[in-house]
């Protein structure tokens, strides 16, 4: 197969490291064009379009077993930018520890998936600027025009951007894939008396054709920010606590920071030494799966150039597996989950697929509607898990449940807990799993957390 | 420094006419304003992990964003190549936010004044990798001496030295080298193999020299923070639940003002009347202890700039005075909307990002308390040491920020650790409950970073120990 360009240019690297005495070396290449509209009270605020390259190599230095590592980024292409880019690396290899740990992965580990993920649409490079601009004013028209409480808006976008990643290593892999996403939200702001209120929607896919309309868009961020006025302080309780999608996805964030094998190695997560064990309720399933085509969590090989794949982490409350690369398996004396992640040069950290929570049965109101006294979270700030040790407190905003339904709008308070035991009183999960990025949840309810309020 | 000895001239044989020309190309379809913003950036980092250095990482970015502006409108562009003909495209691209007749611009630049903040002489990279290796592994050593139940220690150790030329239709000319250093530390500790283990962080830095690192600021200093820290978490017990009196103490806690006031008086949202600040010029939003200043010109600290990243010499702005709400802080586009004087805090992390008012180092002004005497004074609440971040919601004004490291206070005494814990507030309302204010005024080590719409800039903060009546602390004990 002939490399295209940037291909080229990676394996070229890759060799000329090892020509200047690199034992192994990895090189990763990225290109980007960006294209991003935003429009405030129905005037256009800011346009602007641009494209960035980016290349970085990792070599390793010594015998298999005991190297070292070096690593360099530029984002001067020329051939001079590129070769200073090798001999900083090797240079920088000089200064670190041996690692019986570190190196490549095997050849025969090295694999890109066959089928076509839908990562890539021509039309999103092509797409009129005047329409992307026009998409985000009809959002905060809708937005703007759904009820006169809705009084002013922090704006609009419309964002899109297309790339290509390039991976090849000295084990003999190169490969190579094109993305393309867009998105569209709005943010507008509700007032009553005094007080403003402001929530978002937002929607994204890898071709225009797969968004939500704007009208869509900005009528549910409308009737977000509405609902959310003439908010009340709770007082400290213990309560069920229901988190919607929006919200769930942010503590399944936590839960995989607790599978990453870079804190299972160190004895940094709650999780480590548990596989095998029941560390949930049995409502919980949780799978990484970066094989789903036009997912944003999708790619053909992960950033060590292993084919990506499916894991199953939790099953029904069981740790089946960690999120692993090749060191941190290595580390754990398992094998890599294709789960290497890294921005464009170091040692490869890390990242999720599609992580995501298999959906359940009930819908988010036959959930709420068991709930006498509870709390429903739209949103989620600062704060979060800790994940050492499981602690969790996080400020929060939402509404609160009475006799099976949403009531009133309440806000600053915090909600907190331990995960280790949250993931065990998950008592439903929600039937509206859906993907709006990489990390994806559907409704979630814990059996009970602190508020913190009045 | 003259143009033709400035870093961009020398490396890429830039010319003022150059820049005329392009400044000329960004305003050909109209507009009021434009600006190159020129930016070289070196960094290298190394981190340390289990003993071993695994990581040593260098690279560099090079790029130029153009900018147009005309009435509320902004076009933007950049680009990684600085040939003429790609900075032309960049200029076109950014132009086309304007629709009208060629704005002519007057020939001939005038330098910004600026200030002379860190030391020109010497950065941090100019030291040898070897030299800078051996901070990582003290720190390692260090931690894992203070005490015999630390089992894992990573350090990590990055620097980065910045080149940045503003050139703007104004006719105004601005340089700035701008040096940047930080050492960081995370230690777990845990009794023995089966019990849990806790964790402990400590970092700081600035624009300084690596001396810094060998003379004021140890990597043994971090180390041990760090180490003690996670120790101090060994013994902690849940912490409360509910609304009781906070007292925090001097230094990195200042994060308070960052989220409950800093963010919701960056003039961007006041103008567009977001913020839960606006209109509020005048009013009385903090208690009359309370004094809050946003300062850029500080030398060596970490939030502070010569001149901003839009070529505004940075100053001292006071934001709050005795409690009444002054002042905001003003980019270019908004000061010059609300026809008010630019404050030098237009800030952007990279050339492929468009400024926007951003905090420098928000502080507290000392007040006149013991603040022994602050702590005595409270028969039951907390006392936070340690923050880890924050987030504010500035349209509600809601803040929440997360103690890593706090202490119940009992009768007058600091008594149990407690486990961290969110605290929520809202911005307007918070300082108005501060009832003793400490004259131990400390900014914090050094390890800040500031997010808003996705563009990160490096910020400090600082605090005098403060006693606030009234606030929700989000634990779980009853």
């Amino acid at each position: 197969m002939a490399l295209n360009d940037l291909e080229q240019i990676a394996a070229d690297m890759v060799q000329r490291a090892c020509a200047l005495g690199a034992s192994d070396a990895e090189c990763t290449l990225s290109e980007g064009e960006e294209f991003s509209a935003a429009v405030r009270m129905r005037e256009v605020e800011s346009l602007k379009e641009a494209g960035s390259r980016g290349a970085g190599i990792r070599v390793l230095v010594g015998e298999k077993g005991a190297q070292k590592t070096g690593s360099s980024y530029t984002s001067d292409l020329s051939k001079e930018g590129l070769e200073k880019m090798v001999r900083a690396a090797l240079e920088l290899a000089k200064i670190t520890t041996v690692d019986p740990f570190a190196g490549l992965p095997e050849a025969s580990e090295l694999g890109k998936l066959a089928i076509d993920l839908q990562l890539y649409d021509a039309s999103v490079a092509q797409m009129d600027a005047q329409w992307k601009i026009d998409q985000a004013k009809r959002a905060e028209e809708v937005a703007l025009s759904f009820d006169p409480r809705i009084t002013n808006s922090e704006g609009a976008s419309f964002d899109s951007h297309v790339g290509r990643r390039v991976f090849a290593n000295s084990r003999g892999f190169v490969g190579s894939y094109q993305s393309s996403s867009c998105g569209l939200s709005v943010v507008p702001i509700a007032m009553e008396g005094e007080k403003m209120e402001r929530d978002y929607w937002h929607t994204s896919a890898r071709s225009a054709a797969k968004l939500e309309s704007a009208d869509e868009v900005g009528r549910i961020a409308a009737q977000r920010a509405i609902r959310r006025l003439n908010a009340r302080k709770v007082p400290t309780q213990k309560v069920p606590v229901v988190f919607e999608p929006r919200t769930a996805r942010a503590l399944l964030g936590d839960i995989f920071d607790a599978v990453n094998g870079s804190s299972i190695y160190r004895h940094a997560s709650y999780l480590a030494g548990k596989l095998g064990e029941t560390i949930a309720s049995e409502h919980l399933t949780v799978i990484d799966d970066a094989t789903i085509p036009g997912l944003f969590g999708s790619c053909p090989f992960d950033d060590e150039g292993l084919t990506s794949r499916r894991t199953v982490v939790i099953e029904r409350g069981v740790l089946k597996s960690y999120l692993l690369n090749t060191y941190t398996a290595r580390k754990l004396g398992l094998r890599s989950t294709g789960n290497a992640s890294r921005g464009i040069t170091g040692n490869a950290g890390v990242g999720p697929g599609n992580f995501f929570i298999e959906a359940g049965k009930q819908t988010p109101a036959e959930i709420i509607k068991g709930i006498s006294s509870g709390l429903y979270v739209t949103e989620l700030i600062g704060g979060g898990g800790n994940t050492v040790t499981g602690d969790y407190s996080s400020g929060a905003a939402g509404l609160w449940i009475e006799n099976g339904e949403l009531a009133y709008p309440v806000s600053e308070i915090t909600i907190a807990g331990n995960m280790k035991q949250m993931l065990r009183e998950i008592e439903h999960v929600g039937s509206d799993l859906e993907f709006r990025g990489s990390v994806a949840s559907p409704t979630l309810m814990i059996r009970e957390m602190t508020i913190s309020g009045q | 420094m003259s143009f033709s000895q400035s870093f961009f001239a020398d490396r890429f044989g830039l010319t003022e006419h150059d820049l005329e020309n392009y400044l000329s190309e960004a305003l050909s379809a109209g507009g009021d304003y434009a600006d190159l913003y020129f930016e070289y950036l070196a960094t290298s980092s190394i981190g340390i992990d289990e003993g071993i250095v695994k990581s040593a990482t260098e690279g560099v970015t090079l790029g130029v964003g153009v900018r147009v502006i005309t009435g509320e409108r902004t076009g933007y562009a950049y680009s990684d190549d600085l040939s003429p003909e790609k900075i032309r495209k960049a200029a076109r691209v950014a132009a086309l936010i304007a629709k009208g007749p060629a704005t002519v611009i007057k020939s001939g630049f005038e330098e910004t004044k600026r200030h002379n903040l860190y030391a020109m002489l010497h950065s941090p990279n100019e030291m040898t990798l070897a030299e800078r290796v051996e901070f990582v592994k003290r720190a390692d050593l260090a931690a894992r001496a203070y005490d015999k139940r630390v089992f894992q220690v990573q350090a990590s150790y990055a620097d980065s030295l910045r080149q940045v030329m503003v050139a703007t239709s104004d006719g105004t000319l601005s340089f700035d080298r701008q040096p940047m250093a930080r050492m960081s530390v995370v230690v777990l500790a845990r009794e023995n193999a089966e019990s849990s283990p806790q964790h402990g962080y400590a970092g700081g830095g600035g624009r300084i020299t690596l001396d810094f690192f060998l003379n004021e600021k140890t990597p043994e200093h971090f180390a041990i923070e760090a180490a003690r820290q996670a120790i101090v978490q060994l013994g902690a017990i849940d912490a409360p639940a509910g609304e009781t009196t906070v007292v925090l103490g001097p230094g990195w806690p200042g994060i308070l003002l960052h989220e409950a006031v800093g963010h919701g008086l960056e003039a961007d949202f006041n103008r567009k009347g977001t913020s839960a600040f606006s209109g509020k010029i005048g009013q009385q939003v903090a208690s009359p202890l309370c004094t809050v200043i946003d300062d850029g010109t500080i030398h060596n600290r970490r939030g502070s700039l010569n001149v901003d990243d839009e070529g505004v010499a940075t100053q001292k702005n006071v934001l709050i005075e005795n409690g009444i709400l002054r002042g905001y802080l003003q980019d270019k586009l908004s000061s010059r909307l609300m026809k008010a004087a630019p404050s030098g805090n237009g800030r952007r992390e990279s050339y492929q990002h468009i400024p926007m008012p951003r905090m420098t180092n928000t502080y507290m002004l000392a007040g006149t308390s013991d603040p022994e005497e602050i702590v005595k004074s409270v028969k039951k609440g907390l006392y936070c040491t340690t923050f880890g971040g924050g987030q504010v919601d500035i349209t509600s004004g809601n803040f929440v920020f997360s103690a890593t490291e706090s202490y119940l206070i009992e009768d007058g005494k600091l008594t149990r650790p407690v486990r961290g814990a969110s605290l929520i507030g809202n911005g307007p309302e918070a300082l108005k409950y501060v009832s003793m204010v400490g004259r131990d005024l400390q900014l914090d080590e050094g390890m800040g970073v500031c997010g808003k719409e996705g563009q990160s800039v490096p910020v400090g903060v600082g605090i005098p120990t403060v006693k606030i009546d009234k606030m929700t602390v989000g634990g779980t004990a009853a």
